[in-house]
């Protein structure tokens, strides 16, 4: 440029005040166009978007591995071995021992849990009211543990701290005591910290069987509870233990269940006869929330709180809450219903949708 | 010295051997710790540190799409993913196992809300979990010319129409004195002094949010360092900087500034963090408006012809609108610390070679920033940026 040239000068002032011009109606455009931004939204296209169908885990628990399947567990109850002893009672005697194991809680996640005799929840015991229990555990895991049973028993068999119950890695003991009350109860290690040790999944349900010759009133209601009777195989009888895993252990779950694997009765819906009513032993394990609850879709049942009754504690509940530890039995009859799937899950949606829930597959016998 | 050449000469293939022998002896050791295991008791049956970075979030029609990066000990496997504390399906491309400082994309089809809060936490294989923010939903601003044109209006708004408002005071500062002169070339100062701080802070801020194996701080200082030092020279050569020269190095210190300031709202714009209403590019047009005077000031004793200024005034705010571009549709952390590191290379260089000219121009050294006119022109420009600052921050 030259500096001797006026002309120049008023062409580059008039040049700059044109370009701040344009500038300035550019203004306007970009004011326009932010409105509408702000008036676009998702909402149409969301709306077509699946809004139950995706909330699931992906892909599939291998059970071979893990050494248990959740559909097998609700059925498979461990009623030890028995004898007669001199009096006439029936000595009955189980063997559980604990170890650590890595678990698979959800497909592609992998729990490392300390279990009674390799799964989790553990056995599901189960003995007649008035049976000696014997149960012999040993300990092969690698802290201290214990099997704590809900029941009558002595000081010295509970099992916590203090107790000769309570052993260290490589060592046995052997609990004993009469099966009493009749009920729906659990065992669980009593080692400390307790919260961590159920939280790694010791834990596991201990069902006493109402003895019909005990409660003349009831002998019917009882012999449909007492394993064996032919009252009793008329039942679709089913155990499931609430439970969940806090996989990052900062004492809160990521996983909820029944019987361990997250939606396990989601991809695989649990049989059931429609004529066949169905009582569920069920129990909550779950730590860090201080309750859980069961709803069922569909039907209402009877609830008997801890199993110790004869008689329903609540009628006529779809849904009932269970503290932590707390347990009780389920009766409901779909033999009304039309055949199709039943869902049934925690009513915590937080519960819910991180795995705990799950469906009956009501179907023609 | 001379006879240095002779001395090496018949030391060459021994110079090979001092070089191979190392390497040979490095890659033996490689080899021997791979195969040979010797530190396989470091091994405590701890599971392998995990980490994730998320890069990108993509919110469309079809759900929620996540670019992630892994940086553990180990190759990691995500096992599920939990979209607000509910367990959501999901696809994983490419599928598999995810080597450290690899990258995968997330697809999960949930049905998020318009302005709404999300939490997207990954599980992996051991439990560990990973959790990722979405602090307003808006859908993804999608590669559209709209859409571009769009974020162009606004870069223009933010980076070159200030420029230009400023650049048109050059008439009326055209007749300033030597007091007016310093006054103006320490207001450039000030303000860039600002843009350094700014920069610096905004690029240490991004890394942070990088992965680790970026080595964020790091790279932002070595950077602008290199930057810094790569300009110097480049502004050195047939001496120091002046007039129309100094002016391009202003606006080009000004230009890496304002494209790592567009990859940053170009970023927020595409997070929906920043509700960029008119109110925030108002507030940067103002803010912006000296460094069309900063600019300016070096060529006021010249006469450059009208397309020199059109010129500074496209390197200086054009970046901007690219920023915008790549920050909206291609942003990840490290990407924007690295453009923001640059620019704050840039501007030290500008600091650097202002403050060189306004000492010679004075012929006072190191005194001349004591000078009235220097020291009201310092605070002036650092006291403007700071208060306009306040328009754009929230």
């Amino acid at each position: 440029m030259d500096p001797a040239n006026p002309r120049d000068e008023t062409v580059s002032r008039r040049g700059v005040l044109l370009a701040g011009l344009a500038a300035a109606g550019g203004s306007v455009a970009v004011g326009n166009r932010a409105a509408a931004q702000e008036a676009m939204g998702p909402s149409d296209s969301a709306s077509t978007m699946a809004t139950h169908g995706n909330m699931m885990t992906v892909g599939e628990v291998d059970n071979l591995a893990n050494g248990f399947d959740p559909v097998a567990m609700l059925t498979d109850w461990d009623v030890g071995t028995t004898e007669t002893l001199p009096d006439g009672r029936t000595l009955r005697t189980f063997h559980v021992d604990a170890e650590d194991k890595e678990i698979e809680i959800a497909p592609g996640v992998f729990f490392p849990a300390w279990t009674f005799k390799g799964r989790v929840p553990g056995p599901a015991l189960r003995a007649k009211e008035g049976d000696r229990i014997r149960v012999v555990f040993r300990n092969f895991g690698s802290h201290m543990h214990s099997m704590h049973f809900h029941g009558i028993h002595s000081a010295r068999m509970d099992g916590v701290n203090g107790t000769p119950g309570m052993i260290g890695p490589g060592e046995e003991f052997t609990y004993e005591f009469d099966a009493k009350p009749f009920g729906c109860h659990l065992y669980h290690c009593h080692a400390l910290p307790l919260k961590r040790h159920m939280a790694k999944g010791m834990y596991g349900a201990f069902v006493v069987d109402p003895d019909p010759e005990k409660h003349p009133d009831r002998t019917n209601v009882a012999r449909s509870r007492l394993m064996g009777t032919a009252e009793n195989a008329e039942w679709q009888e089913l155990v499931m233990v609430m439970n969940a895993f806090d996989t990052n252990f900062d004492d809160e779950n990521e996983f909820y269940a029944a019987n361990t694997v997250a939606f396990a009765y989601m991809n695989t819906p649990i049989r059931i006869e429609k004529n066949r009513p169905v009582r569920v032993y069920l129990i909550n394990a779950v730590e860090f929330d201080p309750i859980n609850s069961f709803h069922l879709h569909g039907n209402f049942f009877d609830y008997y709180n801890q199993g110790t009754t004869l008689t329903p504690t609540l009628r006529t509940v779809d849904l009932i809450t269970q503290c932590q530890g707390e347990r009780g039995i389920l009766e409901f009859s779909f033999a009304e219903h039309e055949p199709g799937l039943y869902m049934f899950h925690a009513h915590q949606a937080e519960f819910t949708e991180l795995g705990w829930m799950a469906n009956f597959d009501v179907v023609e016998a | 010295m001379e006879d240095q050449p002779s001395l090496s000469e018949p030391r060459r293939p021994q110079n090979l051997i001092w070089l191979l022998m190392p390497l040979a002896l490095l890659i033996a050791a490689i080899g021997w710790i791979v195969f040979a295991d010797p530190f396989q008791s470091f091994r405590n049956g701890a599971p392998p540190v995990e980490g994730v970075t998320f890069e990108r979030t993509i919110l469309n029609d079809q759900g929620l799409r996540m670019l992630v990066r892994a940086g553990g000990s180990d190759p990691m496997r995500i096992a599920q993913i939990q979209v607000d504390a509910a367990y959501w399906s999901f696809t994983q491309t490419p599928p598999g196992e995810i080597s450290r400082g690899a990258t995968v994309w997330l697809d999960v089809p949930y049905p998020w809300v318009l302005g709404e809060a999300h939490a997207v936490t990954l599980v992996t294989t051991t439990g560990a979990t990973f959790t990722h923010e979405i602090e307003v939903a808006v859908p993804t601003p999608k590669v559209t010319a709209g859409q571009l044109r769009f974020q162009a209006l606004i870069g223009i708004f933010v980076g070159v129409v200030p420029i230009v408002f400023g650049l048109m005071f050059y008439p009326v500062l055209r007749g300033v004195g030597q007091g007016g002169m310093n006054f103006l070339m320490a207001l450039t100062i000030g303000l860039l002094s600002f843009l350094l701080v700014d920069s610096a802070e905004e690029a240490l801020e991004l890394a942070g949010n990088s992965a680790a194996l970026f080595q964020g701080p790091v790279m932002v200082i070595l950077v602008a360092a290199a930057t810094f030092l790569m300009l110097m020279a480049v502004g050195q050569r047939g001496g120091p900087p002046t007039g129309l020269a100094l002016s391009t190095f202003i606006a080009l210190g000004i230009g890496l500034h304002n494209l790592g300031e567009g990859l940053a709202i170009g970023a927020a714009f595409a997070a929906g963090s920043a509700g960029l209403g008119t109110f925030l590019v108002l507030g940067f047009t103002l803010h912006n408006i000296t460094e069309g005077i900063g600019i300016a000031a070096p060529i006021l004793k010249k006469r450059p012809p009208l397309w020199a200024f059109a010129g500074l005034a496209l390197l200086a705010g054009g970046p901007a609108v690219i920023g915008m571009w790549l920050g909206s549709l291609a942003f990840s952390p490290q990407w924007g610390a690295f453009a923001l590191a640059i620019g704050a290379g840039a501007i030290l260089q500008v600091v650097v070679q202002v403050g060189a000219y306004v000492m010679r121009s004075n012929n006072l050294g190191l005194e001349t920033f004591l000078r009235p006119s220097v020291l009201s022109g310092l605070t002036a420009g650092v006291a403007f940026m700071y208060i306009t600052a306040a328009f754009v921050k929230i």
